[in-house]
């Protein structure tokens, strides 16, 4: 009954401006991304199933699918690891120059890729800084497979630390407590309950630095050295299609693409669900 | 329980409490966070001064008064110029919308406003391409009426509307969510029109979160590189924004050039940087003072 009237009064003190603003956001978004998006596949039909096969399933297309998700793959595992401490140090621990380690950790959004990808080119390249060391060792970073983790790493690692921060923010000392009462060490603690409680906000953070990696351009172009077979991301593929006037060639592989990140999107809202019910839960 | 509170175990003197790491463990975990962070934070930005000055301060400015250097450096305002309102418009559009009213297919919409933020942005540019491109649906109709979208300006400011929309929206739904309708219905009530409501009631609630998106929003606008890159054409003088610009004198071996312009970039990230941290701070504290 009360929440009928409640209903009813809602009714009529409904605020003004929906249909102006629905209309404008469903106008503007229809214009900046379904039109487009259906030309996308449009072309990617038009182009005939045959050509889109022989497009996406040739080698070097495929070498460079190789390149694109399995190296995003590899940073956003690292990122998994090393972004987990790093949360746990930030939110933990209180030493000098913490909050400024803090407000950096967001540098990947804020600073442009091109920009990311010349200074890390520069670092890494054979004769300049890290590079130069690493040079006597044998390990050259620019221009191979380990420049391009290097840059999918740079833009990965935001993800992972800011999804997990807030979960050990909330953490209840009580259960830590608890574990050490019961004669736990600090190792078995984390093991069996710190780490249990934060690995669903750690996959969110490592699927959503994946689906970020997967699609990168500016950071990677610069350090990768682009060798076909090798070094090629699949993004680049789609604008050398483009060079190329293929235009159903690079729709063909944007299709791919845009599957490849809706499913990776799939999952990451899957976890983000597991992961807000476990909270809810703790 | 036998075991202490941990209120007396900080008190007391021991050297170890039963919740913390070892002062070992500490200073190896916080020992790997500075290195890590700093190898692939804090040294990048640094080399990005460090080789815009490599020779000198006078080579610096008179890089950046090369006319191909300060035209892109005018594009680039103008793109964020055009774009950053028109998205601010959107999301706060967006945002009112979806948060003061209950509709079907609400949540599509909100995962639509996320897609730019999970596709590759050289798809952003992709898609522009084959709507206006020479071989795209409106191709030849432009070309009959003399239109440049692709590898013009227009197409550079499409590409980075794709790619920044999400912003403002995402930093306001769900703050505006959090906050409810109860004064905006109050003011309604006292007979405020719509307008009325939006400018003295909810703006003022939600400035810091709008200011917050704004940020971001300006900030990818101009840094962006790989939806751009692809709508662009690289003519120089014309079509080439600062992103742009700085791969065109890198790939030509101007490095000390080419990081002048990336330092100004730099430097646009980190005041980018402090304003957001301010902002975040500020919408967080209206966050809390909403939902008390």
């Amino acid at each position: 009954m009360t929440n009928f009237q409640a209903q009813k009064r809602c009714r009529r003190h409904a605020l003004p401006g929906l249909g102006l603003t629905l209309g404008f956001s469903l106008l503007y978004l229809g214009l900046v991304v379904l039109i487009p998006f259906s030309a996308l596949f449009l072309k990617t039909a038009t182009g005939g199933w045959l050509h889109f096969w022989e497009t996406v399933t040739s080698p070097r297309v495929v070498a460079s699918y190789r390149v694109s998700f399995g190296i995003s793959l590899v940073a956003a595992l690292v990122n998994g690891v090393f972004g987990v401490i790093a949360a746990w140090v930030l939110v933990r621990y209180r030493f000098p120059g913490r909050r400024i380690l803090d407000a950096i950790v967001d540098l990947p959004f804020a600073l442009p890729t091109a920009v990311a990808g010349i200074a890390l080119t520069a670092l890494y390249a054979p004769n300049d800084w890290i590079g130069s060391w690493l040079k006597p060792l044998g390990i050259q970073v620019a221009f191979t497979r380990i420049g391009i983790f290097v840059a999918l790493t740079f833009i990965g690692l935001p993800f992972v630390v800011r999804t997990v921060q807030p979960v050990i923010q909330d953490l209840v000392a009580e259960v830590e407590e608890a574990a050490a009462c019961l004669g736990a060490n600090r190792w078995h603690t984390f093991r069996r309950v710190i780490f249990p409680a934060l690995l669903p906000s750690i996959l969110t953070g490592v699927t959503l630095a994946y689906g970020r990696a997967v699609g990168e351009y500016g950071s990677v172009v610069f350090i990768s050295g682009n060798l076909p077979f090798k070094t090629e991301i699949t993004p680049l593929m789609i604008i050398t299609k483009l060079e190329q006037y293929d235009y159903s060639g690079a729709a063909a592989i944007g299709f791919v693409m845009l599957v490849a990140s809706f499913v990776i999107l799939i999952v990451s809202n899957g976890l983000q669900s597991w992961n807000n019910k476990r909270h809810g839960i703790s | 329980m036998a075991c202490a509170s941990s209120l007396h175990l900080r008190r007391s003197s021991l050297p170890l409490r039963a919740t913390a790491e070892s002062p070992v463990a500490k200073a190896v975990l916080i020992g790997i966070t500075l290195v890590f962070l700093g190898l692939f934070l804090l040294l990048p930005l640094v080399v990005v001064f460090q080789e815009a000055f490599s020779k000198g301060a006078a080579a610096f400015l008179h890089a950046l008064r090369d006319p191909y250097t300060l035209s892109a450096i005018r594009l680039t305002l103008l793109v964020a110029a055009i774009v950053v309102p028109l998205n601010t418009v959107f999301g706060l559009a967006a945002a009112w919308s979806l948060t003061r009213f209950r509709f079907g297919g609400r949540s599509f919409l909100i995962t639509l406003i996320d897609l730019p933020l999970w596709v590759s942005p050289v798809i952003g540019g992709l898609i522009y391409v084959l709507v206006f491109g020479a071989q795209g649906w409106f191709g030849p109709w432009l070309r009959e009426h003399d239109i440049r979208i692709i590898f013009a300006v227009p197409g550079i400011v499409l590409a980075t509307v794709f790619v920044t929309f999400p912003f403002v929206a995402r930093g306001l739904i769900p703050l505006m969510e959090a906050q409810g309708i109860k004064e905006e219905e109050a003011a309604l009530t006292l007979g405020a029109n719509g307008w009325q409501i939006f400018r003295r009631v909810t703006l003022p609630k939600i400035k810091w979160g709008l200011l917050y998106g704004v940020i971001l929003c300006n900030a990818r606008a101009m840094g962006e590189f790989g939806a751009v890159s692809v709508v662009s054409g690289h003519i120089r003088g014309k079509t080439t924004t600062m992103p742009l610009q700085i791969e065109i004198l890198y790939n030509e071996y101007q490095f000390a050039a080419a990081f002048a312009v990336a330092s100004l970039l730099a430097l646009l990230a980190i005041i980018t940087l402090i304003l957001k941290t301010h902002a975040e701070w500020r919408a967080e504290r209206q966050l809390r003072e909403a939902t008390r």
